[in-house]
């Protein structure tokens, strides 16, 4: 084909303005598709707030809770363990839960919870995703020596102390998650749901 | 091309992505006068991709169990992010896949584009419409409503026809003693994958097919008698640019009715989304009214006709093998319409038109005037094909121009 | 070409609901933004259907959401189940149980307006009528011998069927209704046409009820197609995006044939 009398500027613009036209509505038709994996209403559903009732759990006990599918740890600490937080910072990778990923505003404390005895953690390991071990008992284990009670992971050795911070030397990165939750009163928590008595 | 990157010549070196854009799009040379019904070739072909997407998203929420199955599209209608858009994209989708692939049917009929040496891309087209409908159909099973129920009924149920095997045969198709969770599962398997494999397989012969010999026109010359003094038809263009600009606006065209329809009139008056289908199925009980969806109205029209149930599937049977057949049915020397003679022009058009009341009929109870209509209409499907090799040699046609008329 | 897709289109709307039958329906005009109507007619139908007729693929919250109600409002008074606000809303009473009360298992209701229509839906709750040959006292014109219980006759009182005056017109002059008695005149089949009349009048008025039932009814409509608005105001911006790409399309496409003939 000949040039003769092709206007270049204008079909130049013309080209860039349909592809700008064609890939705003290329994007357009991606939103439902990618939109569309989004967890779905059931799926929320299935994720809606869980309750759990600690008014039986003794210093020492853990019960475990299901929510959005994952194991929510929930355990009293007892005062030498409280106290024991305090103690370990220097073999922590984040003492100072300074990823604010990890923690809602109001666990961003040495014991990561709203109440000092009461943890609230998933029980999910940052390395991998398995399932910590609750190992709360002060004594010597044999993957550490000197143990103030935490999580063992059994996986790839992951440590963690009794408010889910990591000890230097696991192959997991971050503090274990504290999902968001509230209490609807004294003993009643509410996993999921980020405001007092809501 | 001699600015080629290097990057070009070393995938070009690979794999032959230059040479072959250039067989078949900037040096494919297409006739420079196609006209409207031209378009509907590439929006069958955007019909088919939307298919697969959506179709794709959508087996990732549906559930094929004759429990869930009915539960799981109402799921995607509501608990899944635009699932319902999505949902609506593939049922719309196969209303006006049909449409277009009727229309670009009716195109190869006016302008004879089934005619040497086009004969092959029509029976692969035609193959493809024969997988479409029977793609269509397993998917209309899939939402297991009481429209899918008795329509996979009715259908499964012609096989019974067959002397001798008729009943063991409909046994075997559903895999059990009635229409289940079993005959669900394997039209679902058939649905998703088997037959769009074939149906793309296919596709890609039809293309091949075409660019092999070029395009026909509507004139129904030969572009390819006059070339210029480098081997190029003086009238035809490339592919690329000159048909994909034009495409794209017959695409954004297409588009904006398929959006409107999406958006607007999904269920179509009940034409594409049946009012019945949305009542789970339940095998102790016949709606009032079965009708197929229309894309299937003619051929069912058809098998109506015939008071007899084998007499019936014969005779459906017929009216879709003699459209394979065609090429060899028209004898005319010519193949564009607009040069054939009268009588030829009034029986195309009197066809499209008697198609389309076949089709209708077929949506609406076979009582009272519809049956006679639907009978004065299948004997006008089946006289167009059988009087079609003697009008078209002895018909007295016009002269065909040596270039494009433009 | 125009004129095969006129064809085409005039032959559309032909296509009927088939559950209507040959009964005569009335008009029912659908509004999904009246908000106010759609929490009437949830209100009344969670009173009212709930007990029999589930609509389990729908979830308590979506309604609550799309109808403007409050999580906890909405599980105070429209959720008379043991359920949470996110789960489906199914019912208690077990199918089995049902059929042996009622001859058949009362359906799901989610998507009837769909099945049926809104007109249908509308007709079929304003057209039972007192018939004492039926097991709970109650028949409908809409829908023959049906096994439902007229649920709402304490809002609409008591309905008979038989001869009573009917309007057939206006007075040129003075502008007032013309009333014969509806017995006066024949049906196809030559018998005396009856027609529905209220004898008793129940908690609501004859106005009321009918708003009644066409909140109901708006209701269930919302219910069949919950995304229908949200469908049409994106459908909106997708046909104006498409009107405004075809723009620079068309021009495209334009300077690059200018030069062919």
């Amino acid at each position: 084909m000949s040039n003769d009398g092709v206007n270049t500027g204008r079909r130049r613009f013309l080209i860039a303005t349909t592809a700008v036209g064609g890939g705003i509505g290329a994007v357009g038709v991606a939103v439902p598709f990618v939109k569309s994996w989004n967890p779905s209403e059931k799926a929320k559903a299935a994720g809606a707030p869980a309750k759990a009732d600690v008014s039986k759990v003794e210093p020492g006990q853990m019960i475990v809770v299901e929510w959005r599918g994952k194991p929510v740890y929930i355990y009293r600490r007892t005062e030498e363990t409280i106290g024991l937080l305090d103690t370990n910072s220097d073999e922590l990778k984040d003492p100072e839960n300074a990823d604010e990923a990890q923690q809602p505003a109001y666990a961003k404390n040495t014991q990561r919870s709203r109440k000092p005895d009461v943890a609230v953690i998933e029980g999910v390991c940052t390395h991998l995703g398995c399932a910590p071990k609750y190992v709360p008992e002060v004594e010597p284990q044999p993957f550490q020596e000197e143990w103030v009670g935490g999580f063992f992971c059994p996986c790839h050795g992951s440590r963690f102390d009794l408010a889910g911070r990591v000890y230097k030397g696991s192959p997991a990165g971050k503090n274990l998650k504290v999902p968001p939750y509230s209490y609807a009163d004294e003993n009643t928590i509410i996993i999921g749901v980020d405001e007092e008595n809501s | 091309m001699s600015n080629k990157s290097a990057f070009m010549s070393w995938i070009d070196a690979r794999l032959p992505v230059t040479a072959t854009f250039e067989k078949h799009m900037s040096k494919y040379y297409a006739p420079k006068n196609l006209n409207f019904w031209y378009f509907f070739g590439v929006f069958s072909f955007l019909m088919l991709a939307n298919q697969i997407l959506t179709g794709v998203w959508l087996t990732m929420s549906f559930t094929p169990s004759a429990e869930q199955a009915f539960a799981s599209v109402e799921y995607i209608m509501r608990d899944v992010e635009f699932g319902w858009l999505i949902r609506y994209m593939h049922s719309t989708g196969a209303s006006f896949f049909f449409l277009v692939i009727y229309m670009h049917m009716f195109r190869g009929l006016l302008y004879g584009s089934y005619q040497k040496p086009r004969e092959l891309i029509w029976i692969f087209g035609m193959a493809i419409y024969l997988m479409l409908m029977a793609e269509a159909f397993m998917g209309y099973v899939l939402p297991w409503g009481q429209m899918s129920y008795w329509g996979a009924q009715v259908i499964i149920s012609l096989f019974s026809a067959i002397p001798i095997v008729g009943d063991d045969l409909v046994t075997w198709i559903k895999g059990d003693f009635l229409i289940s969770g079993i005959t669900l599962n394997r039209f679902f398997a058939l649905h998703v994958i088997a037959l769009p494999l074939v149906i793309v397989a296919l596709v890609f012969m039809h293309i091949l097919a075409l660019h092999e010999v070029g395009s026909n026109n509507p004139d129904g010359v030969d572009i390819k008698k006059y070339k210029d003094e480098e081997g190029r038809p003086l009238d035809g263009i490339p592919f690329h640019p000159y048909y994909t600009v034009h495409d794209l606006v017959g695409i954004v065209v297409f588009l904006f009715v398929f959006c409107f329809v999406i958006f607007f009139w999904p269920e179509g008056n009940g034409y594409f989304l049946e009012h019945a289908n949305f009542e789970q199925a339940n095998g102790l009980k016949t709606p009032a009214h079965i009708a197929p969806v229309w894309y299937f109205g003619a051929f069912y029209t058809i098998l109506r006709v015939v008071p007899d149930k084998l007499g019936g599937v014969i005779l459906m049977g017929a009216a879709i093998a003699v459209l394979f057949v065609l090429p060899w049915l028209d004898r005319s020397p010519v193949r564009s319409w607009r040069y054939k003679g009268w009588i030829s022009r009034i029986n195309l058009v009197l066809f499209g038109l008697f198609f389309i009341l076949l089709t209708w009929l077929g949506t609406q109870p076979a009582t009272g005037i519809y049956a006679t209509l639907g009978l004065i209409s299948t004997i006008v499907y089946f006289a167009w094909f059988i009087t079609l090799p003697f009008i078209s040699a002895k018909e007295k046609t016009k002269p065909v121009p040596e270039r494009v008329t433009g | 070409m125009k004129s095969l897709i006129a064809v085409i289109f005039a032959l559309l709307p032909s296509f009927v609901f088939a559950a209507g039958g040959n009964v005569q329906l009335n008009d029912m005009k659908v509004d999904l933004e009246d908000t106010a109507s759609l929490q009437r007619g949830a209100k009344y139908f969670a009173n009212y259907c709930m007990g029999c007729h589930s609509t389990k693929f729908a979830r308590y919250n979506r309604v609550a959401r799309d109808l403007g109600i409050p999580d906890d409002v909405m599980m105070d008074n429209l959720v008379f189940a043991e359920t949470k606000i996110g789960n489906l809303m199914e019912i208690a009473m077990r199918p089995e149980d049902s059929k042996k009360w009622f001859g058949a298992t009362p359906p799901d209701l989610t998507l009837v307006a769909r099945v049926r229509g809104a007109d249908w839906l509308y007709t079929y709750l304003g057209s039972f009528y007192a018939d004492e040959t039926r097991p709970y006292g109650y028949n409908n014109t809409a829908f023959k011998d049906v096994g439902m219980p007229h649920v709402l006759a304490g809002l609409q009182g008591k309905q008979v069927k038989g001869c009573a005056p009917v309007v057939i017109g206006f007075d040129p002059l003075t502008g007032q209704e013309l009333k014969e008695d509806s017995c006066a005149r024949t049906d196809d089949a030559g018998h005396p046409v009856e027609v529905l009349y209220l004898e008793e009048e129940g908690q609501l008025n004859a106005a009321e009820y009918d708003k009644a039932i066409a909140d109901i009814t708006n209701f269930l409509v919302y219910m069949g197609e919950p995304m229908a608005l949200e469908r049409k105001r994106i459908g909106f911006w997708v046909l104006l995006f498409l009107a405004i790409l075809f723009v620079p399309v068309y021009y495209l496409n334009r300077e690059f044939w200018r030069g062919i003939h």
